[in-house]
C-alpha cells in the first residue's frame, strides 16, 4: 500500500482542548502508515464567520486551502466543521460558475502572497480509515480487541452532511462507517434512538440552556440503550458530551458517568496503545478508567 | 382590510408593515437563494433538533415571515441565531431550499444592519487577535513538546490582514446586538 501523505489541519478547537484527540490520532495514524505534514500557518478553517460575514468566511477558508496546495497536498482533518467548510469551499471555488468568486477570493489573497487555482482535496480522518485504509487493514492492527465493550456512535453533522459534498463515502440517513470502524476494534456498536442528533454545539455561545437539553437527550438515549461508553470524531462535540456532562448532570440530578471516547482513543486501545502516554485518556472529563477496568476483567475471563 | 396576527405579540399586523422586497434581498444573498421555493410542508421543522427542544426557533416559520415580508422582526430578532447548522432539514428538505445555509444568509444581513450577537462579535475579535477562535498559551506547546508533537503559532496575524482585507469591520456596525 502507498504510504498516504496528507496536511494535517487541526483547527482551533484541537488546538487548544483537544490533545488527547490530536495525540491519539498522530500515535494511531503512525501505526496505519499515514503521514502527517504539519503546516504551522493554518489558521481557523474560516467556518465561524458564516454567519456573519461570508466572503470572509470564504477567503479565510481558501488561505487554509492555498498553503496545502503550496506544499502540494491534501488536507486530513480531525474537527468535523473544520472538514465540513473547508470541503464546502473547496466545492464552491472548483465549480466553474464560479469562476468569478474564485477571482474575487484571489484579489484578496494576492497581497498576502496566495493564489489558489484549486482541486485540494480534504478528508476527516475518519473517512480516510473507512475508505482507504480500510476495515479490513484496520483489524490487522487490532492486538488487543474491544470484546464485549458496548459502544455507542456520534456520528456528528458535518462529517456526513451536506452529503452532495461528501461524495457519497457515507449515507447521511443511515451512515455505517463509524459503526464499521468501531466493529474493527472488537467492540460492538450500539444502535440507539435519535442516533443522528446534534449536539448543540453550533449555539453554545448563544443560548447554552439550548444545547444543553440537547445534550441532555442524547445522553438519555445513549444510557438506555444500555452503552459501556460513546465514542465521537468531533472536538465539539466531545466538548458538548463529555465536557458538559457534569454540567447535565448537576442540572437535572442524573447520572451518567458515560466515557467519550475520540474514535483514535478507541482504535488506540484495541491496537495495544498506552491509554495514557499515546492516548492521554486523563484528558477525558468523564473518567476513562472504570471502562479500563471492566476491559481488563473482560480479557481476564477469557483467558481463564 | 387584509390584517393577520403576529402570534408572538399578537399586535395586528397591516400591509404596509410589511417589506414585500425582503425575500427578494434574502434571495441576493450566497445562500438564500432557494427562499422561494419554499411550500410550507414543514419537513424543516419536525426533523429540527433544536426545535425539539426549544419552540422559539422553527425553520418554517421563519421562511414564512421571510416571505411575507416582516423584515424587522426577523432582523431583530434571537431566534436566527439559533440554528445549529446541523444540516437535517436540508438534508431533508424537498424543495432544496437549503435552509441552513439560508440561515446564514438571513444572519449576514442581520450583521449588516446592526443586529450582531455579542458572543459572536466576540468570535471575530479573537479570530484577530489569535488566528483561531480560541486561545491557546505556551502551557499547550509545553505539553505538545512533551508528547513530542509540532508546537502551535500562538497567533497568526496574518488573519488580522486577511480580514482587513474583506473588509469585515465595515460590516459589522458598532451598534451591535445586546444579549
Amino acid at each position: 500500500m502507498n504510504k498516504q501523505k496528507y496536511a494535517l489541519f487541526i483547527g482551533c478547537t484541537i488546538s487548544v482542548r483537544g490533545l488527547n484527540y490530536e495525540l491519539s490520532a498522530r500515535r494511531v495514524a503512525e501505526k496505519l502508515g499515514i503521514e502527517f505534514v504539519d503546516i504551522k500557518e493554518f489558521s481557523c478553517c474560516g467556518f465561524p464567520l458564516g454567519g456573519i460575514h461570508h466572503s470572509s468566511a470564504v477567503t479565510m477558508a481558501a488561505r487554509n486551502l492555498a498553503l496545502a496546495e503550496t506544499k502540494g497536498l491534501n488536507i486530513i482533518t480531525l474537527c468535523s466543521a473544520c472538514t465540513g467548510y473547508l470541503t464546502e469551499v473547496e466545492k464552491l471555488l472548483a465549480d466553474n460558475t464560479n469562476e468569478k468568486l474564485l477571482k474575487e477570493v484571489n484579489t484578496k489573497l494576492k497581497d498576502l502572497g496566495y493564489h489558489y487555482k484549486g482541486g485540494v482535496k480534504v478528508k476527516h480522518f475518519a473517512r480516510v480509515l473507512y475508505e482507504d485504509i480500510g476495515v479490513d487493514k484496520i483489524k490487522e492492527l487490532v492486538k488487543e480487541p474491544l470484546t464485549g465493550i458496548r459502544v455507542a456512535p456520534h456520528y456528528g453533522c458535518h462529517y456526513i452532511k451536506p452529503s452532495e459534498i461528501f461524495d457519497g463515502f457515507d449515507n447521511p440517513i443511515h451512515p455505517k462507517s463509524l459503526d464499521k470502524l468501531i466493529e474493527a476494534t472488537g467492540a460492538t456498536p450500539v444502535h440507539y434512538r435519535d442516533k443522528l442528533q446534534c449536539c448543540g454545539g453550533g449555539i453554545l455561545a448563544v443560548n447554552e440552556e439550548t444545547s444543553v437539553k440537547m445534550v441532555k437527550q442524547k445522553l438519555d438515549h445513549i444510557k438506555d440503550a444500555n452503552a459501556d461508553a460513546m465514542t465521537l470524531i468531533c472536538p465539539f462535540c466531545s466538548i458538548m458530551y463529555d465536557e458538559f456532562q457534569p454540567t447535565v448532570e448537576s442540572t437535572y440530578e442524573l447520572e451518567y458517568n458515560i466515557p467519550v471516547l475520540y474514535y483514535p482513543q478507541l482504535l488506540g486501545l484495541a491496537m495495544g496503545l498506552d491509554p495514557k502516554e499515546d492516548l492521554a485518556v486523563k484528558k477525558n472529563q468523564v473518567k476513562v478508567k472504570p471502562l479500563l477496568e471492566k476491559l481488563e476483567k473482560l480479557r481476564r475471563g477469557e483467558k481463564s | 382590510m387584509t390584517e393577520i396576527k403576529s402570534s408572538s405579540k399578537e399586535k395586528p399586523i397591516t400591509m404596509k408593515d410589511l417589506d414585500a422586497g425582503f425575500k427578494f434581498k434574502v434571495a441576493e444573498e450566497p445562500g438564500g437563494e432557494h427562499i422561494k421555493r419554499c411550500f410550507a410542508c414543514g419537513t424543516c421543522t419536525v426533523v429540527c433538533p433544536v426545535f425539539s427542544v426549544n419552540d422559539q426557533y422553527n425553520p418554517r416559520k421563519i421562511i414564512r415571515m421571510i416571505l411575507l415580508g416582516l423584515k424587522d422582526e426577523v432582523l431583530k430578532s434571537d431566534f436566527i441565531w439559533l440554528c445549529s447548522g446541523c444540516y437535517s432539514c436540508y438534508e431533508l428538505c424537498p424543495r432544496d431550499v437549503k435552509i441552513t445555509h439560508l440561515m446564514n444568509a438571513v444572519r449576514n444581513i442581520a450583521v449588516r444592519e446592526g443586529h450582531i450577537p455579542k458572543p459572536m462579535k466576540a468570535g471575530v475579535d479573537h479570530l484577530e487577535k489569535f488566528g483561531r477562535l480560541l486561545e491557546g498559551s505556551e502551557f499547550e506547546n509545553t505539553l505538545r513538546l512533551k508528547k513530542e508533537i509540532p508546537e502551535l503559532n500562538l497567533t497568526i496575524p496574518e488573519v488580522k490582514k486577511l480580514l482587513k482585507k474583506t473588509g469585515i469591520h465595515k460590516v459589522i456596525k458598532s451598534s451591535e446586538k445586546d444579549e
